[in-house]
């Protein structure tokens, strides 16, 4: 149905696209500890060392009923359901930081349980819904 | 049957059409907003800043779409070496832009109030960076090379390589941990947006799409200008 010339124009670039693929798969490989956003308390257990100079981002839920306030402090658990990690903080805390929401925290590792932040991001989930459809589901 | 796409011809169907599609372009973005701003109820944890959503999401499919559709346009250009359909690749493309850049601004302004932050570095939003300089660049070829089989070449290979990036930025928060949030519709799964926040969504995507449509066809009227100016009988 085609000509010739289309085949080969085709195969070419199939070969190119395959090429293409290979090489960003590759790369993104190498580079997912740059790629990845945040890392889980999980992966911070299985760090092989801490570098104390380095800032972390560690993601997750907080844990229920770990927040706790002082003046100008606040102190909180993030959990991943198997492990799980302390974390304090001073400064503006986003609007949407809540008890079993998500959040990320970035800062220095004291160590594997424990991390000084520097920044709290809230995590929003994919669920959208009215508060009559929350305060319904909640029933249940 | 490329022969059948006539220049003159369909540069009077696309008059016409403009009119059409801008008279409803205006009704369904006015129910849209409608339904959007005062309709549709607010979020049990966001509140009203759920309605950046409204803006947001569309012009982002909206921009992830009309790049599918330019690389597509330029994977049979290189194929069937057909220069109309360059035109038709080259018009799409500055709604493209559009959205991508209302994309990154509305969800600039939205992730403020809710994650504490303007921007962040993960990978959802910097693929969407990324596609942002794509559309640039894929337009800039066209100002910067004024030989038009060099431009034409240029372009395609920009968005044959450019291909790449749109599943990475559909894909990227399923594959890594990124402060975005996964997606909330797909075709198999039920959807987590609540229905009443839905509809509003919907309208507001078609509203955009018939925009970028209107968009599509002046600027593709106008590449037909060129072509005649030049006195060419055909592309």
């Amino acid at each position: 149905m085609y000509g010739k010339k289309v085949k080969l124009r085709f195969l070419f670039l199939s070969l190119i696209l395959i090429v293409l693929i290979l090489t960003v798969y590759i790369v993104l490989k190498s580079l997912e500890d740059n790629v990845v956003y945040f890392i889980s308390p999980t992966e911070i257990k299985e760090l092989g060392e801490i570098d104390h100079n380095k800032k972390y981002r560690v993601g997750g839920m907080v844990k229920k009923n770990s927040i706790s306030m002082n003046s100008d402090q606040i102190s909180f658990i993030i959990t991943d359901f198997k492990n799980e990690i302390n974390i304090k903080f001073s400064g503006v805390i986003p609007n949407l930081f809540s008890e079993e929401k998500g959040v990320v925290a970035e800062g220095f590792l004291k160590d594997r349980n424990f991390l000084e932040a520097s920044k709290i991001l809230a995590k929003h989930d994919e669920n959208y819904m009215p508060p009559e459809v929350r305060e319904a589901l909640k029933d249940k | 049957m490329f022969e059948y796409f006539n220049p003159y011809r369909i540069f009077k169907i696309n008059s016409n059409l403009q009119k059409i599609i801008f008279f409803c372009f205006i009704i369904v973005l006015s129910i849209g907003l409608l339904e959007a701003l005062f309709l549709s109820p607010e979020d049990y944890l966001q509140k009203d800043s759920v309605r950046i959503m409204y803006v947001h999401v569309p012009s982002a499919w909206i921009s992830v779409g009309i790049f599918s559709l330019i690389a597509i346009l330029s994977l049979s250009v290189f194929l069937f070496k057909n220069k109309n359909l360059i035109l038709i690749s080259k018009s799409l493309a500055p709604s493209g832009m559009l959205f991508t850049l209302i994309a990154l601004v509305t969800g600039s302004i939205w992730g403020k109030p809710t994650w504490g932050t303007w921007w962040a570095w993960d990978a959802r939003i910097t693929s969407m960076l990324i596609l942002f300089i794509l559309y640039v660049l894929y337009i800039l070829t066209f100002r910067i090379f004024e030989d038009q089989d060099k431009s034409n070449k240029i372009s395609s290979i920009i968005a044959i390589i450019g291909a790449i990036n749109i599943p990475i930025i559909k894909f990227s928060v399923d594959w890594w941990n990124t402060l975005h949030q996964p997606a909330s519709i797909s075709l198999t799964e039920k959807s987590a947006i609540d229905s009443s926040m839905l509809i509003p969504l919907i309208i507001m995507t078609a509203a955009f799409a018939l925009f970028s449509f209107l968009i599509f066809l002046m600027k593709y009227n106008t590449e037909l200008i060129k072509v005649k100016n030049k006195g060419l009988k055909r592309l």
